[in-house]
């Protein structure tokens, strides 16, 4: 004896939002089962395994068949096979297209492509994410990435209206589909210690400063690629450390400035030179695809980790970018003062998110 | 000429990808009405087509109109090879034939294909201009409106039911024709779903006429239905009842949604004891089954009678409301001839309407059902489908007798169904013999009021259609009849079964719940003629069966009646089911019910006896758990003034009167309760020991298994409750939150060598697990009612059981006090109301000055055979005095008297009178009304529901249609929404589908396959109710689910049938405030006068 057919249909879809995230979370129906019964579903009503495991099985169909429409968000709301009711609507999008910020982690300015989704495995087994979520994070990663690929108008924007997700999660996917197009790398070692949240800060800098949208905001792509004329500008900022006379007074400058008001000056003082280049060479070399990809890796190594070693606080970090920016503008040899105020902005304030005391 | 249609179609969206080279398609579009098609352009390279086409203008017959459906078929345009069907629409315009339906079809169908399930979206402009046809020779019927709805739709009132309507037709099934080996499963599916729609058009047509032909304009309880009898063809038939509906204006429409006000209430005249008396027929509500097999070159007919006497519940509607008195006796007569010739000269007596105007149902004879087993042959002569109309005459003949031997010229809630197993085929007839009220019968009755005045009958509707309708002394079976337990006034039996709803206006005390029976019986495989026998063999064991559990589980349940009840027997090769459904209730007016009593066969076996001990334990806790759960507490109204006292008691001889005196039997025992009564300690046995409790005997294995699966019925959890009729007593605060659903289960039986205990034991943990399930998913809408609860049930295969489910879940306020709206009385007609008033005010002062409460219900102790009991009489045993202990708890607003002795007094003085006295005059018309002012206040005090907070609930909910694009539609397969009202029925939706698919496993095996077919039955069917403008379905049902499998070949299809009515609804506005404040008061006023 056998069930050898099982099903509910209700003429509002019936979704269960705890055995929504038990599937969106790549739960077999057994574990799902198995998890409902350990969070005690049973207990608060009159019911026995077999129910829930009816239950479940309904429930799981259910999100398949829904699977198709969830993936272009916009369907769901005109397609006339299930009514669901608008905020239910609202719930199952947003559930479906978040993702574990452990995951994101390790995909972050990889290709997506085939080849990195044949790694899920590998990463599942790292973060301890199921495999089917992985699959199903990625692929929203992909399938958001080509829709906006093709799009003309701000990244954020347009991810909100196809995929009608809130604000918040719409500026994470714009930043992953950044990361994937500019294909930073923020899987080295020394970057292990940054978030997702990190990258996705320093992401919207980037996006709203040193884009082409910035700019112009009607050009395809706009958000995606980085300024090129931007880039060929930064070059020009190779004098400040080239030129021996202009590196001195920048640093005699910031130097004044900043005596007395914090215990890291002699440290300051000491690299300033070294910090300068550093932090210059970065710009002058974002003309080559390869380096724009080491940009976070290059902050880390010539920024970060001397300041990190000579133990400046946060504010520290303030101080000192707030007088070195500032001070390029009193150098009178000095020309670049827009295209240094582009950089450095950002700059600023990606090293802000990412210098953690 | 008489009828032009104009279709556009504008665009589609969603489709499918049809070239996997650019993954786009290049559309258009057919439109095909009968023999002329149309075509778009093709609108290239898009999932998204704008075609915004011209009007396509079909020049057609309204016969035409009315049969055929538009037909449209969406392609993908292919320059080298074939183009490529994406899926089609088909668009039934029925509605727009009808004045009063919808005017326009505009929307977005879902595209479907029999293959594929739905594959994007059209959206679809059709409109028709009807010009005039005076031809009175026309074949066709439009302006004929169909309703699914069982009951006056709301927003019409009758103002005439002309009656019953039948047709059937035939054809060849496209399935089995030749031509199927040749062509696609899609060809034959989309064959046989275009044959299908033709002939449900030409089916609808033909009813139509005959409605016509009737004077009618309007079929209500239209009910169509397909016998898929494979190699002998397809039938399609249908049955409904002919009205002549009007539409109330918008000033009584808020009245409207309850009751239209027309209903003349007068049961004055109808007592059929007479014509009980010339009825030389003694049967009770009886089942038979005549099964003679048929066969084309012998026919030789093998013919079984038998007559299952089921617990049946009769009233009598004897105008007892004195005012006629025997004057009125010839008028009576007058106007019961009226009744009787109006209905004899209709063939078939029969009425498929579940509910009625208030009024037009007097009394209730009981159940009538026939079955009867066929063997199918071809059909030669499709236009001539001589057979099958003469198998279903044979069938409503039957019936037809039944109800006259049951004293009753009329059937309600009448249905019929088949089951089919390969060649076998039982056809069943059930429905509910009652007496009517002649004055819906006659013509020209539209003035209502005016003529029959004077018979109005003060006697309470609460309890009037209780009343038996045949003769005490020719009692059609066994029964046990009392004094009615609200009136006083005329006799009742002790059970009543019904198919009908439960007549709002009727006194009820507690909840209902579903009861079931369930049962399984195997049988040989065997082929023609042998199996027909083997069936109808089996079938009267069966019945017989399922009426002992349903009345077993009744009396556990402490209720005394079954409404809705429904029961189906389904054929297989190797096993029959059956299950019958309906709701139990108590009703006030009819005696409580007797305890289970268990015996042992062998007395002096000490572990036996213990066992039995323990046994009676449990059932006696169950009942006195039942009766909590339930809240079954009947009103132990008494009357402490011995004046009132008498009077009732005059009354009542006085109604004794040419009433035989009871078998010496029901003396004696009489005399004895009398006796015991005076033992004041023994007075809480009494109670229950008044009446004979039902036995059970334990004699063998089969009889311990029946009391387990008697017991092992799980009550709904906490929160939840279940019926399946069109809502539940004892619950009126409805909130608008519904959920309807389908379930569908199929098991499959692994082992071949089951017995039938073990199989019963299967069936009824599939059913019970269902429910459970139920439960479980709607658990987040608690509290909550499942109401028109349908089960199906079929043996699609040998070893398969399948169970498929329709209901609605509908929430209600938490803060439920059990009260009645106050709207069931504001609706009533404004002259009524004022009656009521009166009453009240009349009782006020006569409770304040006796400080008591006159009884509304005294208890004649009669002892009783149920029809069922009779048949296993070895098994019965009369005891009296033993049972469980009477709950004595009194409400607090009744006069605490306890009300077992106090029956028992009654009844024995009334014993005595009767015994003295043959001639008592009647009683005053004074006592009479006063016992029904006091059981509508009584009903009135228990409805101070809270209104602000009904609204409040109702505004919360509202925001649920937000600002969707999709036009939210609900469903219900009741015929209205909570809180809301009907201002437009647009039409009937009658669809049929099929699905078939050669990739099961890539589906999701046939769960996932069967799962996503019926969310797009579902999505369909809202599709063409949004189109027509509407945003619920009403009276929805699916008819129909036949699924086939085949899993080794990875293929399944499946077949739907579906129909409803579509409506527009709207919110309840506020209900008139003055009126529902006349009723606080009034209640108020009761209560008052209660205490």
């Amino acid at each position: 004896m056998a069930v050898e057919l099982d099903v509910f249909v209700g003429n509002t879809t019936i979704m269960d939002e705890e055995v929504y995230q038990l599937w969106l979370d790549g739960y077999t129906v057994n574990d799902a089962v198995k998890a409902r019964m350990d969070a005690g579903v049973l207990e608060e009503c009159e019911a026995d395994a077999d129910v829930l495991l009816s239950d479940t099985m309904d429930q799981y169909r259910t999100f398949q068949m829904c699977e198709r429409l969830l993936q272009s968000p916009a369907k769901l709301a005109n397609q006339l096979l299930f009514q669901i009711t608008p905020h239910r609507q609202v719930m199952l999008i947003e559930r479906y297209y978040a993702f574990d910020d452990t995951f994101v982690r390790e995909v972050l300015g990889k290709k997506l492509s085939k080849g990195t989704k044949k790694d899920l495995d590998d990463i599942s087994a790292k973060t301890g994410v199921t495999l089917k979520s992985c699959r199903r994070q990625f692929d929203n990663f992909k399938r958001v990435f080509k829709v906006v690929e093709e799009l003309k108008g701000p990244l954020v924007e347009n991810i909100r209206q196809h995929f009608l997700l809130s604000d918040k999660l719409a500026r994470d996917y714009a930043a992953i589909v950044f990361f994937a197009n500019n294909r930073f790398e923020t899987g080295k070692k020394k970057l292990q210690y940054l978030t997702f949240q990190d990258f996705a800060l320093c992401a919207g800098q980037l996006i709203n400063n040193w884009t082409v949208g910035a700019v112009d905001n009607m050009v395809e792509d706009m958000d995606v690629d980085l300024d090129k004329e931007f880039l060929q500008e930064l070059k020009e900022l190779k004098i400040l450390i080239a030129d021996k006379d202009l590196l001195d007074q920048h640093k005699s400058l910031v130097c004044t400035a900043l005596r007395g008001k914090t215990k890291a000056f002699a440290e300051m003082e000491a690299n300033f030179k070294n910090l300068s280049r550093g932090l210059v060479n970065i710009a002058t070399k974002l003309t080559n695809t390869k380096d724009v990809r080491d940009f976070f890796i290059d902050l880390v190594e010539k920024f970060i980790e001397p300041c990190r070693s000579d133990r400046w606080t946060a504010a520290d970090i303030k101080l000192y970018l707030t007088h070195y920016t500032n001070s390029a503008h009193i150098l009178d040899p000095f020309k670049h003062q827009a295209v240094w105020d582009r950089y450095m902005g950002v700059i600023k304030s990606c090293i802000f998110i990412m210098y953690h005391d | 000429m008489p009828g032009k249609l104009k279709a556009k179609i504008v665009a589609g969206r969603h489709l499918p990808v049809m070239d996997r080279a650019s993954d786009l398609t290049d559309a258009f579009v057919e439109v095909k009405f009968g023999n002329t098609t149309f075509k778009t352009d093709v609108f290239p390279k898009s999932l998204n087509p704008q075609w915004n086409s011209e009007w396509f203008k079909f020049e057609v017959d309204d016969e035409d109109l009315q049969d055929e459906p538009l037909q449209i078929t969406v392609l993908d345009h292919d320059t080298y090879s074939a183009n490529d069907a994406i899926g089609k629409v088909y668009i039934d315009i029925d509605p727009l034939l009808c004045t009063e339906a919808a005017s326009v079809i505009s929307g977005w169908f879902p595209i479907y294909d029999t293959i594929h399930g739905i594959r994007g979206e059209i959206n679809v402009l059709v409109k028709v201009e009807l010009f005039n046809d005076l031809n009175r020779f026309r074949q066709s019927s439009c302006g004929v409106k169909f309703f699914c709805t069982t009951s006056i739709p709301r927003g019409y009132r009758a103002a005439m039911v002309h009656g019953f309507l039948e047709e059937l037709v035939v054809n060849e099934d496209p399935e089995y024709q030749w031509i199927d080996r040749i062509r696609t499963p899609r060809a034959s599916n989309e064959a046989r779903q275009r044959l299908i729609s033709l002939m449900s058009g030409e089916l609808q047509r033909k009813i139509g006429l005959k409605v016509l032909e009737m004077g009618g304009n309007a079929v209500v309880g239209y009910l169509q239905c397909f016998d898929l009898e494979g190699e002998s063809g397809l039938v399609v038939r249908a049955i409904g009842t002919a009205c002549t509906l009007e539409k109330l204006t918008s000033g009584s429409l808020a009245s409207a949604h309850t009751h239209p006000n027309t209903a003349p209430a007068s049961n004055a005249c109808n007592s059929p004891s007479k014509d009980g008396k010339e009825s030389p027929l003694a049967h009770g509500c009886r089942s038979t089954h005549n099964s003679p097999v048929h066969s084309a070159c012998s026919s030789q007919r093998l013919s079984q009678n038998f007559s299952v006497s089921v617990p049946t519940l009769i009233f009598t509607g004897m105008g007892s409301g004195g005012s006629a008195g025997k004057e009125a006796g010839p008028l009576k007569t007058l106007l019961r001839q009226q009744t009787q010739t109006a209905l004899e000269q209709r063939e078939f007596p029969f009425f498929t309407l579940t509910s009625f105007p208030p009024g037009f149902l007097v009394h209730v004879g009981g159940v009538v059902s026939a079955r009867s087993v066929k063997l199918l042959d071809r059909i030669h002569n499709p236009d001539e489908p001589e057979t099958r109309d003469a198998w279903w005459e044979e069938i409503r003949q039957e019936i037809k007798s039944h109800a006259k031997a049951l004293g009753c010229h009329a059937v309600v809630g009448y249905s019929e169904n088949t089951s089919i197993c390969e060649e076998v085929c039982i056809l069943s007839a059930s429905g509910t013999a009652a007496i009517l009220n002649h004055r819906y019968m006659r013509e020209g009755c539209l003035d209502i009021g005016s003529t029959d005045q004077r018979f109005e009958d003060p006697s309470p509707p609460s309890c009037g259609f209780c009343h038996i309708p045949y003769d005490e002394l020719n009692m059609p079976f066994p029964a046990q009849l009392t004094y009615c337990y609200n009136c006083r006034r005329q006799k009742v039996p002790d059970v009543l079964f019904t198919t009908i709803d439960l007549p709002a206006e009727a006194a009820v005390t507690g909840k209902g719940c579903l009861i079931q029976a369930r049962l399984c019986r195997l049988k040989k495989k065997a082929q023609g003629e042998v199996n027909a026998t083997v069936i109808s063999n089996l079938l009267p064991f069966m019945e017989y069966e399922l009426h002992t559990q349903l009345m077993n589980k009744l009396k556990l349940r402490s209720m005394n009646a079954l409404f809705g009840l429904h029961i189906q027997i389904s054929v297989g090769e190797n096993m029959l089911l059956g299950l019958a459904s309906a709701t139990g209730v108590y009703l006030t007016a009819l005696p409580a019910p007797g305890g289970i009593q268990i015996a042992g066969k062998t007395t002096g076996d000490m572990s036996n006896e213990q066992h039995i001990l323990t046994i009676q334990k449990r059932i006696n806790d169950t009942i006195a758990r039942n009766k909590e759960l339930y809240q079954i507490n009947p009103p132990k109204l008494f009357a402490l003034d011995p004046e009132v006292f008498c009077g009732t008691n005059m009354e009542l001889t006085e109604e004794g009167v040419g009433s035989p005196i009871p078998e010496p039997r029901h003396r004696s025992r009489l005399f004895r309760s009398h006796s015991e009564s005076s033992d004041e300690v023994s007075e809480l046995d009494l109670s229950h020991g008044k009446k004979d409790a039902f036995v059970l005997e334990i004699d063998d294995t089969d009889a311990v298994e029946d009391i387990h699966s008697l017991l092992t019925d799980a009550s709904p959890p906490a929160g939840f409750h279940s019926c399946n009729t069109e809502t539940m007593p004892g619950i009126y605060n409805w909130t608008t939150a519904v959920q309807m659903f389908t379930s569908v289960r199929v098991l499959r039986l692994s082992n071949a060598n089951l017995s039938n205990q073990s199989l019963n034991k299967i069936f009824t943990d599939l059913c019970e697990n269902l429910l459970k399930s139920f439960y479980f998913k709607l658990r987040s809408m608690v509290p909550c009612c499942l109401c028109h609860l349908n089960f199906n049930v079929a043996v699609p295969e040998e070893e398969l059981i399948q169970v498929s489910v329709t209901a609605v879940a509908m929430t209600f306020d938490k803060d439920q006090t059990q009260e009645r709206p106050a709207e069931r009385f504001i609706t009533k007609g404004g002259s009524e109301t004022d009656e009521q008033l009166q009453f009240s005010l009349e009782l006020c002062a006569d409770s304040s000055s006796t400080n008591s409460q006159p009884s509304s219900r005294i208890s004649g102790t009669v002892s009783l055979f149920t029809p069922a009991a009779k048949l296993c009489q070895s098994q019965l045993v009369v005891v009296h005095s033993t049972g469980v202990p009477e709950n004595t708890i009194v409400s607090s607003r009744a006069a605490s008297v306890d009300y077992g002795s106090f029956a028992d007094r009654c009844s024995t003085w009334l014993e005595l009178l009767r015994l003295k006295a043959h001639t008592i005059r009647r009683g005053s018309v004074k006592t009479s009304r006063r016992t029904q002012s006091l059981a509508h206040s009584v009903s009135s005090l228990e409805h101070c529901s809270p209104l602000t907070e009904g609204r409040s609930r109702s505004v919360r909910s509202s925001r649920s249609f937000g600002g969707s694009p999709v036009t939210m539609v609900k469903m219900t397969p009741l015929s209205f929404l909570p809180g809301t009202r009907n201002i437009k029925y647009l039409g009937i939706i009658n669809m049929f589908f099929i699905r078939e698919t050669t990739s099961l496993r890539e589906e999701g095996g046939v769960s996932g396959f069967l799962h996503s077919f019926i969310a797009e039955v579902f999505a369909m069917v809202r599709a063409h109710v949004a189109a027509l403008g509407g945003n619920a379905v009403v009276s929805y049902s699916m008819k129909d689910c036949v699924l086939m499998e085949n899993p080794n070949k990875n293929q399944a299809q499946c077949l739907i049938n579906v129909s409803g009515d579509a409506v527009i609804y709207v919110r309840e506005t506020d209900q008139e405030p003055t009126a529902s404040m006349t009723n606080m008061g009034q209640s108020l006023c009761a209560a008052d006068g209660a205490t």
